[in-house]
């Protein structure tokens, strides 16, 4: 581990390379399975200080059929709300496949006391949530406080049990590659099953290149302890394109094992109306308007 | 002096931009009796067809917002600068064209003079079309017209500026957004009208011109389910009938209509209000009143 974290991030490779991935043209058959994938990682998410119990019951409805006029498209992996919602998600997706995330430790921020943190997350998981998205204290990350934030996350993962435990590393506010990648590794060591980009929250989201280093990170830590550790990337996803690349950087960077919704979300929003809009255009041949797509 | 021609590239106008083919082909203009070569077209793709699409979409919501009064000056800057380059213009149409050089004059004025007279109608066309309607009840009960949305507009082949002018012009005025299909046979003006539309304070999107074959375009053009109308001047009935049903997937409203006969796109008869209201929606309110 002391290895892991002493090695840098070369940027202009990091760069270099995932810019190389946008080159990429992927069409038809695959391009077809490739959206049926992506939908399937989706974390559809709804984390608005407006949130009401009608549009989250709306986006459990159509996190369970994301189109009502193709059968073929799949579920997506979970709904993402606030802990105040977690409940009514939990009753509205009974029964089906797709999980409750819910975003705790006084998210965005994560600066409220550590007690409050483990209550909140554990008042999350009783309420019924499949997997917690935890925020770091980036704050303490950047005055080099990293045992602090390695016990944060240690006493979350407690709190959460068997819950699936996400580590948002808020990779907007770390600066540099290098911290991202340390952010990655002591997130993991601590206790992490999911590293995840961002809250959405703040103006830089998940990039490629954020990304690859996230998942570069993945990849050491696999062959260091032959732990399987997910990818989380959110917020800026829109377009199913963009999408598409993402799957291209995960299936070269971490292989087909890590092609699947256990391992790799996207958290997003805007993104499924557009999969479902480009999916429709493969199967029509003619190009969709958002008019026929429910508006959310 | 001894100097190197400079020739220009000419581009497709997609979003306020001027952007080569997504396919990177191109095709050439000639000049229909020397058969020396005028200048590289854009050859447009269907990807291209779809971006200008999404420019128009995107650029609907702020121009059926702005007042009809805006639009109106708008509109009206449009001649001013085609105006300022009308020799240019000429000399376009008569190198691309063949046509004399009184003609291609009197095809530049009249497209001036088209422009300012719907330039005129955007504050006045809604008091025409709209009714207040009799209803046995206490409501207040009237009818508006309001933009569409995208409008293809299917230039007419025979003149290179004139019909593209008078298709356009009542298309926007009211509010809709726009891509056009410049002429197949004398697509040189119509881009170089792009230049004109790119510093006319028309707001990017909201017309979008499109060079290149048009039988590779209008099947997406007809298909694509984010285009509301499409305004095509023609007798070609394999268009027509390719507009028709492959529109009918979003129930596209398709005006086909006959080239004007004789000097018709020169004469005051092509030019109409009523090709203003062909490209609105009435929306009808009934409002509440106390008895």
């Amino acid at each position: 581990m002391e290895t892991l974290l002493k090695m840098t991030v070369d940027q202009v490779g990091i760069e270099e390379r995932a810019a190389r991935i946008t080159t990429r043209s992927i069409k038809t058959s695959a391009k077809r399975e490739g959206i049926k994938l992506a939908i399937s990682m989706i974390d559809l998410t709804t984390l608005e200080g407006k949130d009401s119990r009608g549009k989250v019951e709306a986006l459990c409805r159509k996190a369970i059929r994301p189109d009502l006029n193709n059968p073929e498209i799949p579920s997506v992996a979970a709904v993402c709300v606030y802990p105040n919602m977690v409940a009514l998600a939990r009753q509205a997706l009974s029964g089906t496949s797709v999980k409750v995330a819910s975003v705790a430790t006084g998210f965005p921020a994560g600066l409220i006391p550590l007690s409050l943190k483990v209550e909140e997350t554990k008042r999350a998981v009783a309420s019924g949530a499949d997997e917690i998205d935890m925020v770091i204290d980036r704050g303490a990350f950047l005055s080099g406080e990293f045992q602090k934030v390695t016990d944060e996350i240690g006493s979350i993962k407690e709190a959460c049990g068997s819950t699936h435990l996400k580590v948002i590393l808020e990779t907007g506010e770390l600066e540099t590659y290098d911290n991202i990648r340390k952010a990655s590794l002591l997130a993991m060591n601590a206790g992490a099953d999911f590293i995840k980009t961002s809250t959405g929250k703040v103006s830089i989201n998940s990039t490629l290149p954020i990304t690859l280093v996230m998942l570069e990170a993945i990849r050491d830590y696999f062959r260091l302890t032959g732990k399987r550790i997910g990818m989380k990337s959110a917020g800026g996803i829109r377009t199913s394109k963009l999408a598409l690349h993402y799957l291209a950087l995960l299936k070269e960077s971490l292989g087909d094992d890590w092609l699947d919704p256990s391992l790799f979300r996207f958290g997003a929003s805007a993104l499924t109306n557009d999969l479902l809009m480009q999916f429709a255009t493969q199967i029509s041949g003619r190009y969709q308007s958002a008019d026929y797509f429910t508006n959310d | 002096m001894k100097r190197t021609n400079v020739l220009k590239t000419y581009k497709l106008f997609i979003n306020g931009q001027f952007p080569r083919s997504e396919s990177g082909h191109y095709f050439q203009v000639k000049d229909p009796e020397t058969k020396k070569i005028l200048a590289n077209l854009a050859r447009a793709s269907r990807k291209d067809l779809r971006d200008a699409v999404k420019a128009a979409r995107g650029a609907f919501p702020s121009w059926s917002g702005k007042t009809a009064y805006n639009r109106g000056q708008i509109l009206y800057r449009i001649a001013e600068m085609l105006e300022a380059r009308r020799t240019e213009f000429a000399e376009a149409i008569i190198a691309s064209t063949g046509a004399k050089r009184s003609q291609a004059d009197d095809e530049v004025s009249v497209s001036i003079d088209r422009m300012i007279w719907y330039a005129g109608w955007a504050d006045k066309f809604s008091q025409v079309f709209s009714s207040v309607n009799p209803v046995a009840l206490p409501y207040f009960n009237f009818t508006m017209p309001e933009a569409m949305g995208v409008v293809g507009i299917v230039a007419a082949d025979e003149l290179s500026l004139l019909p593209l002018v008078s298709q356009l012009a009542p298309a926007i005025v009211s509010g809709n957004t726009s891509l056009v299909l410049a002429s197949d046979s004398f697509p040189l003006p119509a881009i170089l009208f792009a230049e004109v539309l790119a510093t006319s304070d028309v707001p990017p999107g909201v017309i979008n011109i499109l060079t290149g074959p048009r039988k590779e375009l209008l099947p997406h053009l007809a298909k694509h389910m984010d285009v509301n109308a499409v305004h095509y001047v023609g007798q070609n009935s394999e268009t027509r009938k390719l507009l028709q049903t492959e529109g009918a997937a979003n129930v596209k409203r398709i005006i086909a209509s006959e080239k004007p006969n004789g000097d018709g796109w020169f004469s005051e008869k092509a030019q109409s209000p009523y090709l203003i209201e062909a490209f609105v929606e009435m929306k009808t309110t009934w409002h509440p009143v106390g008895t």
